[in-house]
């Protein structure tokens, strides 16, 4: 049996190369696998703490979590190719009209 | 029964006012009169049952229902009448009946829906004073006091869109705050002394006390009260309303000078006559502001020349006698002259009013002359109210005048009644002065050009538009048309009533019951619980009368013969110098230049004012107030925290790049930084 620390540090790692490929990468479409990245590796803790307590309760959350990435996926797609029909672009540091 | 009194002017004010301007002319006018007729018809009746009381159980009061009522205090809203109020509502609603029929054809020159407004403006007056006499406590008074202030602002400005009519409204709407507001200490100080409002129960309260010593608080309460009348009662040092007030249609100038608004300074200290006889000091100072007001108006009145203005001050001057009777303690006198003053007055304002019709719109007497013959109704009717108004014997207000001349004399005033003689004189003399400059002598076109151009009537003003019709035929041109029928009709009752008014109160010296004096009696004492103390005190106070009258009756004969000497004098001085010898006058004038400018000019009174009231508080308020105040704190608050606002922001501002990855990179440090506190901490 693998002990829980391990998952974690997995998840942690996971958690980290996601998160730094959200603020390194230039690419819109990385971005958004980055993002997903960042998701599975919470959805591996959720699993890992589910099955070290002895319940599905983890598994239940991960399916959420689930679901909730895929509609975030499509959406997040439709919007990025949205976006590069109106600039021609994917770097995310060309679009900063978000302000006053 | 009673409401019923109020109630109808209201009912007229509240059609006239909502569906008037799509009536036509005869139903508002019409509809207004005969509010104010039935109204009248309703006093009539109430009066009657008053009568047929006993004469110290003449009281009928009727609560409509509880106003306020906080703890201890309660306030009713009562209608009573007593014989003192009898008399006003008479006054009011009679008087009132005929200005309506007056004015609804002198108004007729107005549109449909000026027409209407005027009228309900007119019924809304005549309800408001209604409720003034009739209420019961110095809160429902005040109503009304408010009331009539509120209505002669809206009448006196009613040509509003000339400056001059909109200012003279304003100006007394302003002056009559300054009186109300000491009204409201006065009432309030008298709240707090006695802990009621109700006049009847401060009169039993007072009477049993000891005369005010020396400025105590009935003073001071009772000289609040007072200064609030002056207000209202046009006298020194608040009159300067009421000679500005002729910029309103002329039979509103008669509505206030003698049916409403005026006498509601005088009704008031007749109300609170037991409150005011307790406070010698506030008695001496109204005595003395009225004979002062009285003489200062009459002189005034000697040297104008607009009708109307001449008018005006022999009101203020009247007004003054009837202040001196208050405060030499004559209440009933005072009372009598109020009443057959509002017949001649209203007699002489409406005969005016009915000149200037006849002229179009020509106020100047200096214009006038010779109308005798071609306004034949007017020049009677105007005589006979100067006649009155001079004291003449025989007429109504001989009989009044010299009624309060007699009791300032014999309690002892004798410079208040030199003061009154001569102003007396004066009264004859100025009015005889209009009366011949109007009527008599040559008609006169091209005098000077008016000095106030912009005072003239635009009722009249429409009839000269009507003109040039008449112009067709040249032997039309210079014809005077005396007045229509409901103005003709108004002047002859009027004058009748100048003649006959006065003989309700026959002095004692003359064989006559005094009946009036009788009648008012009872509403200037006390009330106690008891019925059968109060009408030993009645039958006491009558004999003391008689017995007095007995003694002084050749004293009285003898003031009497010195009033009628000094009345012909006077109109024997006016017809001398204005019918025979009108060259005296200028010559006069030219003699004495500086008393001439000072008299013609009203003592530069409104000058003074403006230089010391006026001109203060606009440079306190512009320079001080707005400039300083507004502009800088005020304003400067405002504009302060919107430029903090704006400075931190502009810093906030570069927070906001607008880069998606910034925004989530602080998010991520600081849920990074939270998180790391808690697990470090």
């Amino acid at each position: 049996m693998i002990p829980l620390g391990n998952y974690l540090v997995v998840s942690a790692i996971l958690f980290a190369i996601g998160t730094a490929g959200v603020f390194l990468r230039r690419n819109l479409i990385t971005i958004l696998l980055s993002i997903e990245i960042m998701l599975n590796a919470v959805n591996l803790s959720f699993v890992a703490f589910g099955r070290w307590q002895g319940t599905v309760d983890g598994q239940i959350i991960t399916f959420f979590v689930m679901t909730v990435a895929a509609a975030e996926a499509a959406v997040g797609l439709a919007i990025v190719i949205a976006l590069f029909r109106h600039r021609e672009s994917l770097n995310p540091d060309a679009f900063t009209s978000l302000k006053w | 029964m009673l409401p019923l009194i109020p109630l109808f002017p209201l009912l007229g004010f509240a059609i006239n006012a909502s569906m008037g301007r799509r009536l036509p002319k005869a139903v508002s006018g019409g509809l207004a009169s005969l509010v104010m007729l039935a109204s009248f018809a309703v006093s009539v009746v109430v009066v009657w049952q008053l009568a047929n009381l006993a004469p110290t159980q003449r009281l009928i009061e009727q609560t409509l229902y509880t106003w306020i009522a906080s703890g201890d205090f309660v306030l009713d809203l009562t209608l009573r009448v007593d014989p003192l109020a009898a008399v006003m509502i008479l006054v009011i609603t009679g008087i009132g009946s005929l200005i309506h029929i007056y004015s609804t054809a002198y108004m007729h020159e107005e549109s449909d829906p000026e027409y209407a407004r005027y009228f309900s403006y007119l019924n809304l007056f005549a309800f408001f004073m209604l409720v003034l006499v009739l209420g019961a406590n110095f809160v429902v008074l005040f109503v009304g006091w408010e009331g009539v202030g509120l209505c002669s602002y809206l009448l006196i400005g009613f040509w509003f869109e000339k400056k001059s009519a909109a200012d003279a409204g304003k100006k007394a709407f302003v002056v009559n705050r300054i009186g109300d507001y000491a009204f409201i200490l006065g009432t309030l100080l008298l709240f707090v002394r006695f802990g009621t409002l109700d006049f009847q129960r401060i009169a039993s309260a007072v009477a049993p006390l000891a005369t005010d010593p020396d400025f105590g608080p009935l003073s001071v309460a009772t000289l609040l009260l007072f200064i609030g009348a002056t207000g209202k009662s046009a006298q020194i040092p608040l009159y300067v309303w009421l000679p500005d007030a002729m910029e309103g249609p002329t039979p509103v100038s008669a509505l206030i000078h003698a049916a409403t608004m005026v006498t509601a300074g005088v009704y008031m200290i007749g109300r609170n006559a037991v409150l005011f006889s307790h406070a010698p000091e506030t008695m001496a100072v109204v005595a003395v502001i009225g004979a002062a007001t009285a003489l200062m108006a009459g002189t005034i009145g000697l040297v104008q020349n607009d009708i109307k203005r001449v008018l005006a001050y022999s009101t203020v001057s009247q007004l003054g006698y009837m202040f001196l009777a208050m405060g030499v303690g004559a209440f009933g006198a005072g009372i009598f002259h109020l009443y057959t003053h509002a017949f001649f007055k209203a007699c002489l304002f409406l005969g005016s009013g009915a000149v200037i019709h006849a002229l179009h719109g020509e106020q100047d007497i200096r214009n006038m002359g010779g109308l005798k013959t071609g306004l034949p109704i007017t020049y009677w009717t105007f005589l006979i109210g100067s006649l009155a108004i001079a004291g003449v014997p025989g007429l109504a207000g001989f009989f009044s005048k010299d009624e309060i001349l007699f009791e300032t004399f014999a309690h002892g005033h004798t410079i208040l009644w030199t003061i009154g003689i001569l102003t007396s004189l004066l009264t004859a003399t100025y009015m005889f002065r209009l009366v011949f400059l109007t009527f008599h002598g040559e008609r006169r076109h091209q005098a000077p050009a008016p000095e106030h151009p912009e005072e003239q009537e635009p009722a009249a003003h429409h009839a000269d538009a009507a003109q040039p019709s008449h112009q067709l035929h040249p032997s039309h041109s210079s014809h005077l048309h005396d007045a229509p029928s409901a103005m003709a009709l108004a002047l002859v009752v009027l004058a009748l009533g100048s003649v006959l008014a006065g003989y309700v109160g026959i002095p004692h010296a003359l064989g006559g019951g005094n009946a009036i004096a009788t009648w008012l009696a009872p509403s200037f004492s006390a009330r106690s619980v008891t019925t059968l103390a109060e009408g030993q005190v009645a039958e006491a106070g009558q004999n003391g009368r008689g017995e007095a009258a007995e003694g002084e009756r050749g004293l009285e004969l003898s003031l009497m013969a010195v009033s009628s000497i000094v009345a012909f004098v006077g109109i024997g001085l006016a017809a001398f110098i204005w019918l025979k010898r009108r060259e005296i006058a200028d010559r006069m004038a030219a003699t004495f230049p500086g008393v001439y400018r000072l008299l013609l000019n009203k003592y530069y009174v409104d000058e003074i004012y403006d230089a010391t009231v006026v001109q203060p508080i606009r440079i306190v308020s512009q320079e001080g107030l707005w400039r300083g105040v507004d502009v800088h704190i005020i304003d400067g608050a405002v504009n302060g925290t919107a430029s903090i606002v704006d400075g931190s922001s502009s810093l906030l501002r570069r927070l906001q790049s607008g880069s998606v990855r910034a925004y989530a990179g602080s998010l991520f440090i600081g849920v990074v930084l939270i998180l790391g506190y808690y697990l470090w901490r």
